[in-house]
């Protein structure tokens, strides 16, 4: 918000915040999911030790690509944008080999 | 197919072709890229939970399927995300029409006849077993 000084119809740094707050949320979506893959992956053992791993790998990936995002001092595109859409596409896949395999 | 995913990783060339709009059409497509990744990240969500929380059901593996089906549709809602926003980047920079898409409807009915399906397993479970 840029206060009083913003002259009237012209929408200053709005759209950056709410794009801002919107990668934000992401993140927090993306956390989530790290935690519910790595929770199903806690009863495999050694295999479901490497799903907890990668997991945590993916979240943190997420969080570093995201950074200059979230902190709003990038506005062009960058990474970001895949890397967030393919780890998600990855925890996707973590999920699917999990329930295929508890289904042997 | 390669060449779209190094499109994806590479903003230079997302950046130099055509002219720069006004930020603010940037910062809108950059948002519903986000809006829809976050959609794709419910579904996940949902197959994950539907794979740990549910208990087993009457059908068998149908609880199973259910997470499989969630997931598929999550993991394909993130790659087109990034895909449609890539080449609706590409329009705005280029003055093209933007590009029109059949997967919101697809998803959408998907969605909705996976939602019917439950419910007819649901009212057959409770007529079976009252």
């Amino acid at each position: 918000m840029s206060g009083k000084s913003t002259p009237p119809g012209r929408d200053v740094g709005l759209a950056g915040e709410r794009t801002r707050l919107a990668w934000r949320r992401t993140a927090l979506a993306v956390g989530v999911v790290a935690v519910l893959t790595a929770r199903l992956a806690l009863p495999y053992g050694t295999v479901g030790a490497v799903v907890v791993v990668l997991a945590g790998l993916g979240w943190a990936g997420v969080l570093v690509a995201t950074f200059p995002k979230v902190a709003g001092r990038r506005s062009h595109p960058g990474r970001a944008l895949p890397v967030t859409a393919l780890v998600t596409a990855g925890f996707a896949v973590l999920g699917l080999l999990l329930v295929l395999a508890s289904m042997r | 197919m390669y060449e779209a995913v190094r499109r994806w990783f590479d903003p230079r060339e997302l950046r130099e072709v055509g002219e720069t709009p006004d930020y603010r059409f940037s910062l809108a497509n950059e948002r519903t890229f986000l809006a829809w990744l976050r959609t794709g990240l419910a579904l996940i969500a949902g197959g994950l939970a539907v794979a740990q929380f549910l208990p087993p059901m009457p059908v068998p593996h149908l609880r199973e399927a259910l997470a499989i089906a969630l997931l598929l549709l999550g993991g394909t809602v993130a790659v087109r995300a990034v895909d449609h926003w890539a080449r609706t980047e590409r329009a705005i920079r280029l003055g093209d029409e933007l590009p029109a898409s059949r997967f919101p409807a697809v998803l959408a009915l998907l969605v909705g006849l996976g939602a019917v399906l439950l419910m007819v397993a649901v009212v057959v479970q409770g007529v079976r077993n009252p």
